[in-house]
């Protein structure tokens, strides 16, 4: 037992519910062996986590760095909205940037032409109503600063 | 790469994993059900050997039964986007982990935290596109979906009893009252932790923890917001900015979102369309025929396979009194095909479909004619039956004997 645990690394139920797991994946996968859409499966299915891990994480991890050079009190009101464009985007993406503009008017019988508009509203109004927020704080620290004096 | 985020540590990371080992089996469940809800042998993808609940015959009641699985399967689906976001930002100093392998074990932790990852993003994302109608990838929708789903539940499983003490362990380490009323003087970094999430030199907080998951959180309703008018009629369906079922084709009693139009099926009815009906007396009906005979009106929902739903009154021929006409007053099953060519040009019914007292060949909706878009001259409508499955342009139904 000890010796399957220096060599392994771990105990022997830590290789049990990793063989678990690896069972039913390898058992789904069986089912596109021979389809000729299996390569363009893998690709998608690796190809999500690569581009989420080498592309998305890091652009959004040095856009937050250069954000954070601003002075502590703005950067949440302008990461805080550009966060919320930026999932917006991710997650309505077809709509926005007019993909599958066929077999979306096929299924609704509508085109896609409202959605970059309807989203850029909607990211100009995240911004401004951050913008307001921050305002009101300038406004309101002053006052309480001077009372602390006072 | 170093990084230095303050707010990374194993109780933040708990504290989303929590969350998720919640709502992740939600999703799993619905997601089978649908496939279950579309009728015996009707399920997509078809051959999938053990990978499935065992059949049942999906019921009529609630009606809104398959309106709650489908919207929640979808709805949450999306809602839980930034949370599996926020998870997977808190654990990536472990990705970079250096040196990437210490033992085998390691070795193989990582290859199944590969299927874990690779598996969410990728039902996040072909279901996403699907939702929106984006083909972009290529392959069946059905086939990816459901496989990948697979996938993700031997890795999910395999997660969860590899991590589930540490996450314990992770949300006993702080007081989530006390992190609730932490501002962002008092946040300081959570201390040295075995799995290197803590960062060892981290930068000045700009956001107190408590601020991390209402961001999180933030992002959830909005989303919810957004998708939340799928489900709703009336004015509140424009919630739904940006998703294709938040506007309707037109205004009036047929002014509910259409699932794929007549001229995308290339439908024209005839102006003599009969409807056939096959069993021990054959009977063929025009449609004048058909709205002499007893109509029931019934407040039904469509539910769509994409999430979207909208409750609407129809009104028809009940389904039990067609079977009676063709003389299989108990049918073991109903056969019904429609004018379009397709895949779901036909399908086949349930007893309990049949015999519901609300199963319709409706041939109007909320007091006039249906429009071609919605089916005209008549489609089914049926309790709980996924309205890719309340057949439009109806040619014929054929009722078999037990």
């Amino acid at each position: 037992m000890r010796r399957f645990t220096d060599r392994y690394g771990a105990s022997p139920a830590h290789l049990a519910a990793l063989l678990a797991c690896v069972a039913p994946a390898a058992y789904a996968a069986s089912f596109l062996l021979g389809d000729p859409a299996l390569l363009r499966v893998l690709c998608w299915f690796v190809g999500a986590a690569v581009v989420h891990d080498l592309v998305l994480f890091p652009l959004y991890a040095l856009a937050d760095r250069l954000l954070t050079r601003l002075p502590v009190p703005l950067v949440n009101h302008v990461r805080v909205p550009l966060l919320g464009a930026g999932l917006t985007f991710l997650v309505f993406l077809p709509g926005i940037i007019r993909q599958g503009g066929e077999t979306h008017l096929a299924a609704t019988g509508l085109d896609q032409e409202p959605y970059l508009g309807r989203w850029l509203a909607l990211v100009a109004a995240m911004f401004v109503l951050s913008g307001l927020l921050y305002a009101v704080r300038l406004l309101l620290r002053p006052r309480s600063r001077s009372r602390a004096a006072a | 790469m170093r990084f230095r985020s303050p707010l990374r540590g194993p109780w933040l990371t708990s504290v989303f994993a929590v969350v998720l080992l919640v709502g992740m089996p939600i999703l799993v469940i619905t997601g089978l059900l649908d496939r279950v809800a579309y009728g015996p042998g009707q399920g997509l993808p078809g051959d999938v050997g053990l990978l499935q609940l065992p059949p049942f015959d999906w019921p009529t009641r609630p009606s809104w039964l398959f309106r709650l699985t489908q919207g929640l399967h979808v709805g949450l689906g999306i809602v839980l986007v930034p949370v599996v976001l926020a998870k997977l930002w808190s654990v990536i100093p472990k990705l970079f982990a250096w040196p990437p392998v210490r033992s085998p074990a390691q070795a193989l932790e990582r290859g199944t935290l590969l299927l874990l990852v690779g598996s969410i993003l990728f039902e996040i994302v072909t279901g996403l596109l699907n939702i929106q109608y984006d083909y972009a990838f290529g392959f069946s929708f059905y086939t990816g979906h459901y496989l990948g789903a697979w996938v993700f539940v031997g890795a999910f499983a395999a997660h969860v009893v590899l991590k589930s003490g540490a996450m314990v362990r992770g949300l006993r380490s702080r007081s989530l009252r006390r992190e609730l009323a932490t501002p962002l003087a008092g946040t300081v970094p959570e201390p040295p932790d075995e799995g290197g999430l803590v960062a060892p030199d981290p930068a000045p907080p700009t956001m107190s923890r408590r601020g991390a998951l209402a961001l999180v959180g933030g992002g959830s309703a909005l989303l919810a917001a957004l998708s939340i008018g799928q489900v709703l009629d009336g004015p509140a369906r424009h919630l739904a900015l940006l998703l294709p079922r938040g506007r309707t084709t037109e205004d009036g009693p047929n002014g509910f979102p259409v699932n794929r139009t007549a001229a995308a099926a290339g439908v024209a009815p005839p102006a003599d369309w009969t409807l056939q009906l096959a069993g021990p007396t054959p009977r063929t009906f025009t449609r004048a025929e058909l709205m002499a005979l007893p109509q029931h009106t019934a407040r039904l929902p469509i539910a769509c396979v994409e999430g979207w739903s909208t409750l609407q009154t129809w009104t028809g021929v009940r389904l039990r009194d067609l079977a009676e006409l063709a003389g299989v007053p108990r049918p073991a099953a109903a056969s019904v095909a429609s004018l379009e060519d397709g895949p779901f040009a036909r399908g086949t019914l349930t007893p309990g479909q049949v015999l519901d007292p609300d199963g319709l060949l409706a041939l109007q909706v909320n007091g006039v004619d249906l429009s071609l878009d919605h089916g005209f001259p008549a489609r089914i409508v049926v309790p709980a039956l996924p309205g890719v499955r309340c057949t439009k342009w109806v040619r014929s139904i054929e009722f078999r004997e037990a």
